[in-house]
């Protein structure tokens, strides 16, 4: 067997062989090797944004840029990071890990961006994070996603402006099991994303006392659901949902036809819904159903001068939509991890005296040291709690009330509802 | 020798040489470009087998694309292989894979062909969702660093990666240029040709046909595995149709039934998507324009083109 983490390079480099064909020939086609030197102190700090402009996270990717320039023209307007201000280089990647990979070797090398920034979808993290690694590109990620906190990526790769879906549904454990029901059927869609799900969640119910009763996978490619209902039990008190993708919309209005007035309780994660509309037609049957939230998509009762001055900021209205218009609903319980993270880049280059990619592995190392986040302007989501090791970001988390067509808040969850083991050491691999 | 014989592997030499040269006077971007557009293009290159010279065009290669990727990356992630065992279980699954389903589609013909490709390929996108626990399905799997050192050689390097990348497109065009002049290879143009005349001089159509079947899926297959192994990510999105889609994309664009053709389609089409991308986000619809016009005014392809034109030599 070949021993594992020996990390052998070429007999011959790039370098090289351009030192022998000629130094000063090559140094004018290729301003990547030798434009690194040195940032200038008045240069701006590039990130490269790799935007899902495209594909199936197109919605989210509207909004993901939106907040992104909101929050960089926030910044750049208070001194932008060490004086200099943030430019912001985005390229689509499709929503497609190919491309992703592809977006980053682009942002590494020829946009000579500082760092990278902004993914949502895990896949594309999944496809793209080996490249950043080895380009030793620090790569931010604003994805939910369990991948960091497993320990399946590197050191490169970080996600400390959101939760991961892992800590998100073990903290909606104790108010379904308190609240709503013990006996729980879930329907998720039968992919990585429902799998996790599945598994992190009938765990986490378990440890309530409560039982998941059914676990019904529901093909990606199924347009219509109605021969999947039957499968619930009658025991069933809560129907937990997580289906994503175009085809939701019929999924609850066929579930409103199957079961009528007489439905168990109904708890769902927003995710399905993001950038919809709640009022949608065919979605009444949801009136009086409960669902995660990463933040609050209407304003409350009780918001926070942070909320207003975000909200304000992005553009979003106090339903949720855009100020311009009212139809372009938000992905609100998610992009606020695009600014918060923009916020923790700016701390970390700041604390690490970043200068330029030869100072990326100090900006990692201070990323790496933060711990408490408090609610903030730069945190208006909620407080935080990094944790270094793993490179993930424990939060507090959001169930809310379909009433009237709106979203009330019901429960906010501590943040220690969401904490769980470690499972990996990030700072014990090498740069 | 004739004229004729040494300029096809002039040509063949001569652009393995001018890549490896490229790499050392390329700026960074454009050199890590490069080995992915090699890695596709080995993919494409087993496509235009089955399609460019047996005619048979099917819409579910990225089956065998799938089958070599995760047959290397599965076998590496949850049983400790190493690359070299990892790459020839990749390669076997591609194969076998072929196999099989070129003894089914190949009773059909034509359009119906397609969709049965095409069915095949969608049963196993789907299998590889199924299969979640082992595949992580849609989200995929990254394959370490410290997994990818093949007999001492780190492929996680820059420069290791583009000539290994290099050394798997040169074996796959000479194999391919070979081939394709062999009497197997001018049987299969035969059969793409004129099937019936084929059949009647006596040729065992059928025995070709799966024959170019399975060389093709393990080409496309080889592809498969070097992507993760040289990229360290495999998941699911290699083995929807938008995959099988691409390489007769590449194919059409480059040249089909030419040897450099799928990499210069693949060259072209990276490209075009790159550079059209910085400026608006509609690039699929340059893409589809590009191909529209290439369509229109050259229908061999950019390679096909040439040799119909301008140098009638061209493998």
């Amino acid at each position: 067997m070949m021993p594992k983490g020996k990390n052998n390079s070429s007999m011959f480099t790039r370098r090289g062989a351009l030192s022998v064909l000629g130094a000063g020939a090559a140094a004018t086609t290729a301003p990547g090797v030798f434009g690194y030197a040195q940032a200038q102190s008045s240069e701006p700090i590039k990130i490269g944004f790799q935007v899902h402009r495209t594909g199936i996270g197109a919605a989210y990717g509207r909004w993901y840029d939106r907040t992104t320039t909101a929050a960089v023209a926030k910044i750049n307007d208070a001194g932008g990071i060490n004086g200099r201000p943030i430019e912001i280089v985005a390229e689509d990647d499709g929503t497609d890990p190919k491309r992703g990979a592809e977006v980053i070797e682009k942002f590494a090398t020829r946009h000579n961006c500082d760092i990278a920034f902004g993914t949502l979808f895990s896949h594309v993290v999944y496809g793209s994070s080996p490249r950043a690694g080895e380009l030793k590109l620090p790569y931010f990620v604003v994805s939910e996603g369990h991948h960091v906190a497993s320990g399946a990526l590197n050191r490169y790769t970080l996600q400390p402006g959101i939760t991961d879906v892992k800590s998100q549904v073990q903290a909606m454990a104790p108010y379904v099991a308190d609240n709503l029901g013990k006996k729980v059927t879930m329907i998720f869609p039968d992919f990585a994303f429902g799998h996790d799900h599945r598994d992190f969640f009938s765990a986490a119910i378990e440890a309530q006392g409560g039982e998941v009763v059914a676990k019904i996978a529901i093909p990606p490619t199924e347009t219509s659901f109605t021969k999947y209902f039957p499968k619930i039990p009658a025991s069933t008190e809560v129907v937990y949902h997580v289906m994503v993708g175009p085809a939701v919309l019929t999924f609850v209005k066929e579930m409103g036809e199957f079961f009528g007035p007489s439905a168990p309780q109904i708890f769902g994660f927003i995710d399905s819904l993001e950038a919809v509309d709640i009022t949608s037609p065919g979605l009444q049957f949801l009136e009086g159903s409960y669902f995660w939230e990463g933040f609050p998509r209407y304003a409350q009762p009780n918001q926070t001068e942070f909320d207003k001055a975000y909200r304000t900021a992005v553009g979003v209205d106090d339903n949720g939509a855009s100020v311009s218009d009212s139809a372009d609903v938000s992905t609100y319980a998610h992009m606020f991890g695009c600014w918060e993270t923009l916020y923790i880049i700016k701390a970390g280059m700041e604390a690490s005296g970043y200068q330029g990619p030869a100072d990326r592995a100090k900006l990692i190392e201070a990323v790496e040291a933060m711990s408490d986040m408090p609610e903030s302007h730069e945190h208006p989501q909620g407080l935080k709690k990094f944790n270094g090791k793993t490179h993930q970001t424990f939060g507090l988390q959001y169930i809310s009330k379909v009433e009237g067509g709106r979203l009330n808040l019901v429960h906010t969850t501590s943040l220690e509802d969401g904490l769980y083991e470690d499972e990996v050491d990030y700072t014990t691999k090498s740069f | 020798m004739k004229r004729e014989d040494w300029r096809p592997w002039a040509l063949h030499g001569g652009l393995v040489a001018t890549l490896a040269l490229l790499y050392f006077v390329l700026p960074p971007y454009h050199a890590g470009v490069l080995p992915r557009v090699m890695v596709l293009s080995v993919y494409a290159m087993g496509y235009n087998i089955l399609f460019g010279y047996t005619g048979l065009l099917s819409l579910g290669h990225a089956m065998f694309f799938s089958a070599g990727m995760y047959g290397l990356g599965l076998t590496i992630q949850h049983l400790d292989f190493t690359p070299a065992p990892a790459f020839l279980v990749g390669l076997i699954a591609a194969t076998l894979l072929a196999a099989i389903v070129g003894a089914l589609a190949l009773r059909t013909v034509g359009v119906a062909f397609m969709i049965v490709t095409l069915m095949f390929a969608q049963s196993g996108f789907l299998a590889a969702l199924y299969f979640g626990e082992y595949t992580r399905g849609d989200e995929g799997f990254a394959i370490q660093q410290a997994d990818r050192v093949l007999w001492g050689v780190d492929l996680s390097n820059e420069t290791n990666r583009f000539f290994a990348a290099l050394i798997l497109f040169a074996i796959t065009l000479f194999t391919i240029a070979f081939v394709v002049r062999s009497a197997f290879g001018r049987a299969l143009v035969a059969i793409r040709e004129n099937e019936a005349r084929a059949e009647m001089l006596g040729y065992n159509v059928t025995r070709l046909k799966l024959q170019a079947m399975i060389l093709s899926g393990l080409i496309a297959g080889a592809g498969g595995a070097a992507y993760a192994l040289l990229f360290g990510y495999a998941g699911a999105t290699f083995a929807s149709v938008q995959y099988s889609i691409l390489p007769l994309l590449w194919v059409l664009l480059g040249g089909a039934g030419t040897t450099i053709g799928p990499f210069v389609g693949a060259l072209f089409m990276f490209y075009l998507i790159d550079f059209s991308s910085e400026f608006t986000d509609a690039y699929l619809l340059v893409a589809g324009l590009a191909l529209v016009l290439l369509t229109l005014f050259a229908r061999a392809g950019i390679v096909g083109e040439l040799r119909r034109r301008v140098w009638g030599w061209l493998p």
